[in-house]
């Protein structure tokens, strides 16, 4: 469809959540604009494909998501947020305490294989349906629900089992991890 | 090890996948607080800025800016 007034106010709006998709994929605040002033550019070159009542979200995430895959074919991740780009991204620095949890979940999240963050995200955060992240993954319904189902455990045993300390286990746990240090 | 995995898949809390529903309820608020923080950012001037730059495509191709026609391409 042409790029109307009411389009391009939708895409405006879709790019809060496109960014946080985008740092949450990548870890790292420069590279996320990057790939969402990419998107953008994809999608209005491509604005002509896009159907008139579909989700358009959706397809803005498959572009975005497309286009970190690619990008993550040819270099490496970067798993590490050396310099902090991901931390200075953020206009209100959370207290130290929970400053540090974060850190702590950021670093875990980045442990987990990308098909399985990227259906966590989409799922647990972004708000989509299995069926939508399906769809933007390009994969069945149930590989995404496996998918966000082993994420979920790999964070668990990550952040609650091996470095529980930070996260304020319940006592039970606090007093098992006292008894084997 | 095995004691403390043990230890927190109390009965009464686990959840779905036999997870402690608690720990899941932690991961997820992690995860939206996470997002939240950079949806609650809006809109990045340098994003509006290029959304209105190209509001109105030229009709002459031969003045499409560089930047669209380079990502012409699709996957």
């Amino acid at each position: 469809m042409p790029l109307t007034d009411s389009l391009r106010d939708d895409i405006l709006a879709s790019v809060p959540s496109l960014r946080a998709f985008a740092i949450s994929l990548s870890g790292n605040g420069d590279r996320a604009d990057d790939l969402v002033q990419e998107t953008l550019l994809r999608a209005l070159a491509n604005i002509d494909s896009f159907q008139p009542g579909s989700n358009l979200p959706a397809w803005l995430f498959t572009i975005l998501r497309n286009l970190f895959r690619s990008d993550y074919r040819k270099r490496r991740r970067e798993v590490e947020d050396a310099d902090g780009s991901y931390a200075k991204t953020l206009k209100t620095q959370p207290a130290q305490t929970a400053h540090l949890e974060f850190e702590e979940f950021r670093a875990a999240l980045d442990k987990l294989p990308q098909d399985q963050r990227e259906a966590l995200i989409l799922v647990g955060a972004s708000g989509f349906s299995y069926e939508d992240a399906a769809a933007i993954c390009g994969c069945a319904v149930g590989t995404i629900k496996s998918r966000v189902n082993r994420a979920r455990s790999k964070l668990s045993a990550l952040l609650y089992v091996d470095g529980a300390d930070d996260f304020g286990p319940d006592q039970t746990v606090r007093a098992v991890i006292g008894g084997n240090g | 090890m095995g004691k403390l995995v043990q230890a927190m898949k109390d009965p009464k809390s686990q959840g779905k996948g036999g997870l402690n529903a608690e720990i899941q309820s932690r991961i997820g608020h992690q995860l939206r607080a996470m997002y939240d923080d950079v949806v609650r950012q809006g809109v990045p001037d340098r994003f509006a800025e290029l959304i209105r730059k190209l509001d109105s495509p030229p009709e002459d191709a031969a003045s499409t800016p560089e930047q669209t026609a380079k990502n012409d391409g699709r996957d």
